[in-house]
């Protein structure tokens, strides 16, 4: 059966505000799962997951992986390296491959944009997209929602500003998806190098100084600096990159209201964000990656076909 | 000898000679021995009724990849043959990324017999401008153009180093042929897999931005000016190269220009799905860049339609989009597309489209044929200019089937296609049978 979401979640981009809010909804009574001393309901109870990962990750696989378990499901965790994907071979036949052994889903992570798509339009099983190269990173974003909305109580009217790296940055293209469906104003700020070409045309707001976002927004999605731009040239160096765009706690003093600090992870402590903000009071970092644990079990559910619902009784183990 | 043959009743266009007009065209001896209109047939003629059809000079491509050597999986100077045939064409020129690369006499030659030995549209060699299209040193120019290379290219490779654009531009001079350049500045270009804009923002695709294409152009023409040599530019696709191509014509600069069918008519969004049939190099632009290479072509300023034909292994193209090699066939397609686009939907006349595709292409190549001039080789396309017909891949002759204009109705393509007098391609329901 094919749920509210369709067959995949390849991005948000592809979602209605409905979809969207159907997420975040069915998501609040997986949060009370896993503060239970047995973490488990039987909702996917007989489903095959597969996790594949071409690309190196821990908290999103881990998170994943957290998500189908308590749900009950069985998974398999296939990495790039030491499978056959090493051994040349293609995207289609592993997943051909995995398919012929009759799994239900496919969670995939990939260097390439569109993978996740390209693997949909061609098994039958649901995809779930755990980021494509620099496409989308739905999942994220959709934790990232969920903890704004969790700390905010809304999400529409709310000035939300992404720094960094955005020209890199799935989690970027999927937050602003996510944050203008859900009617929230999106704000951008970093070094041009590091901005796609029409981005203000996707409706967001420009900065080019740390100064005027902090000014302008309420919170502050921090994107992590991959050390190898500066090798590629994109930025001179990490020293100046932090002197003139890092979110310190002295330039978030000079804020007119604390601004709510969010980072999709792994930090770079004194590179684009200070210790001291990260670890600070306004830090909803770790709210994240709790939140991103019952964001997914909601993905899985819904796509497997659940109804959201049942997803209160699912919670009890009652289905 | 051969029968002769007489092509009866069609629409005569030559663009050499300014001639379009109802006529009969008698070929005798592998030569055009006549054009005129009530012409009688000689005994023992073959004689085809060809009445609302075009009989036009055989269309030209002075820009294809046969694959061979290398990759006869995906195809073969035979098969690249038959298929040109197919798209009306009776010449083509195949580019010398071969494997391994056509770069040296013998290479040449054997592309020359391949041609022969098919029999079908006449298949140019262009040899490589440096030894292994590696960018450093000259290939031996006079021995390729000996054994019967038409041009030289490291197409597929642009040339970076400006001192050996000049030099081959240089040395080319001494056998009149032209310098083809893929422009491309390789640190811009880098990594990218399609048009830098909009579309490959929301696909977090890398792009490759227009300025890539026409730094080089700019610097083609420079060298152009500097050497007094004639540069071809291979599949111009900004507005930006075409307005550079422009001001460089009208300073006498010897620079030639070719457009492909897809870059006049498909946009980066094309890409929209991930469809790798929309990743070629260079990359499909936007609505303003067709507008100005439509522009450019009526003109003239853009002196032709190439098309890059560049055939894939399906399961090459069956990959994610960063992953899938650039290029997609066009032979059989290139004709129809065009037409419909450009003529049926305004802009082009039906001459000038014929003039783009065999007398100027043939002109600046320097190649026999591209007219219908008596004692002329007998070089001939007759199109049908009416009939819908539907891409099927399947039904294709070239080996490949990488094709983006799969499914797409086109109005106009060859009923008939002689090389020498000697008919290489029939449509089943061929005229006056």
């Amino acid at each position: 059966m094919t749920a509210a979401l369709g067959k995949d979640l390849v991005g948000l981009e592809r979602l209605s505000p409905d979809q969207i809010r159907l997420i975040l909804d069915t998501a609040e009574p997986f949060k009370e799962v896993s503060e239970r001393p047995i973490k488990k309901v039987p909702a996917l109870r007989g489903k095959t997951i597969v996790n594949l990962f071409f690309e190196a990750s821990t908290r999103t696989r881990i998170s994943f992986e957290f998500a189908e378990k308590r749900l009950s499901a069985d998974t398999v965790n296939v990495a790039a390296s030491g499978s056959a994907v090493q051994k040349g071979e293609t995207l289609v036949d592993t997943a051909r491959n995995l398919e012929a052994m009759r799994i239900d889903m496919v969670v995939i992570r990939h260097p390439s944009s569109g993978a996740a798509a390209f693997l949909g339009d061609r098994i039958r099983s649901n995809v779930v997209n755990a980021g494509d190269g620099k496409h989308e990173h739905p999942t994220q974003a959709l934790l990232d929602l969920l903890t704004i909305r969790d700390k905010h109580g809304k999400i529409a009217g709310l000035k939300v500003c992404l720094v960094g790296d955005v020209l890199h940055s799935r989690v970027a293209r999927s937050n602003i998806w996510g944050l203008s469906k859900l009617g929230a104003e999106v704000g951008v700020c970093g070094p041009d190098t590091l901005m796609p070409r029409g981005i203000e045309e996707l409706g967001v707001c420009r900065f080019r100084r740390i100064e005027e976002a902090i000014e302008w927004a309420d919170v502050l999605n921090v994107l992590r600096l991959q050390l190898e731009r500066m090798e590629m040239g994109f930025i001179p160096s990490v020293r100046e990159y932090y002197r003139v765009f890092g979110v310190t706690l002295e330039r978030l003093e000079k804020a007119p209201r604390p601004l709510t600090i969010m980072h999709p992870g792994p930090m770079n402590r004194g590179v684009e964000i200070d210790s001291r903000v990260a670890d600070g009071p306004h830090s909803v970092i770790l709210d994240q990656v709790t939140n991103g644990v019952a964001v997914r079990m909601a993905v899985l559910y819904l796509l497997a076909g659940g109804r959201p619902e049942l997803a209160d009784a699912a919670k009890r183990g009652a289905e | 000898m051969t029968r002769p043959l007489l092509l009866s009743g069609g629409r005569v266009i030559d663009p050499r000679r300014g001639f379009d007009q109802p006529a009969d065209v008698l070929i005798q001896d592998g030569k055009i021995a006549a054009v005129k209109a009530g012409l009688g047939a000689p005994d023992g003629a073959d004689v085809r009724d060809v009445r609302g059809h075009v009989v036009a000079p055989g269309l030209v491509d002075v820009h294809v990849h046969l694959r061979e050597p290398g990759n006869e999986d995906v195809e073969t100077i035979a098969t690249g043959a038959r298929a040109a045939a197919a798209g009306g064409f009776s010449a083509v020129c195949a580019m010398p990324n071969t494997d391994p690369v056509t770069d040296n006499q013998a290479a040449v030659g054997f592309i020359v017999r391949q041609s022969a030995r098919a029999g079908l549209t006449r298949v140019y060699p262009i040899g490589a401008i440096s030894v292994g299209q590696r960018g450093e040193r000259l290939s031996e120019f006079g021995e390729m153009v000996g054994a019967g290379a038409v041009a030289v290219s490291d197409d597929g490779r642009p040339v970076v180093s400006s001192h050996l654009m000049r030099t081959a531009l240089e040395y080319a001079r001494t056998f009149e042929i032209p310098v083809a350049d893929h422009c491309e500045e390789p640190t811009l270009a880098s990594g990218g897999v399609m048009h830098e804009g909009l579309v490959s923002t929301r696909l977090g695709l890398k792009g490759i931005p227009a300025a890539a294409e026409e730094i080089m152009v700019q610097r083609d023409i420079l060298l152009a000016e500097l050497t007094g040599g004639h540069v071809h530019l291979c599949h111009v696709s900004t507005r930006g190269s075409v307005e550079l191509i422009r001001r460089a014509k009208q300073q006498g600069i010897r620079v030639t220009a070719e457009v492909t069918p897809h870059h006049l008519t498909l946009t980066d969004q094309a890409c929209e799905t991930y469809d790798t049939h929309a990743k070629m190099s260079p990359p499909l632009r936007e609505a303003a860049d067709i507008a100005a290479l439509r522009q450019g072509l009526k003109e003239g300023v853009i002196d032709c339609v190439a098309s890059d034909h560049a055939p894939h292994a399906y399961d090459a193209k069956e990959a994610a989009f960063d992953d899938a090699p650039f290029g997609i066939i066009g032979l059989e397609t290139a004709f129809g597309v065009v037409h419909t686009e450009l003529v049926l939907n305004g802009g082009l006349t039906l001459p000038e489209l014929i003039a783009r595709m065999s007398s100027a292409p043939a002109a600046a190549f320097r190649l026999p044929g591209g007219t219908l001039q008596p004692g002329a080789v007998a070089d001939v396309v007759v199109l049908d200019t009416t009939t819908r017909w539907s891409v099927d891949p399947a039904t294709l002759r070239s080996k490949s089937r990488n094709t983006p204009f799969a499914g797409r109705t086109l109005t106009g393509r060859a009923a008939l296609t002689l090389v020498g007098g000697t008919i290489v391609h029939e449509l089943e329901a061929a005229p006056g049978r």
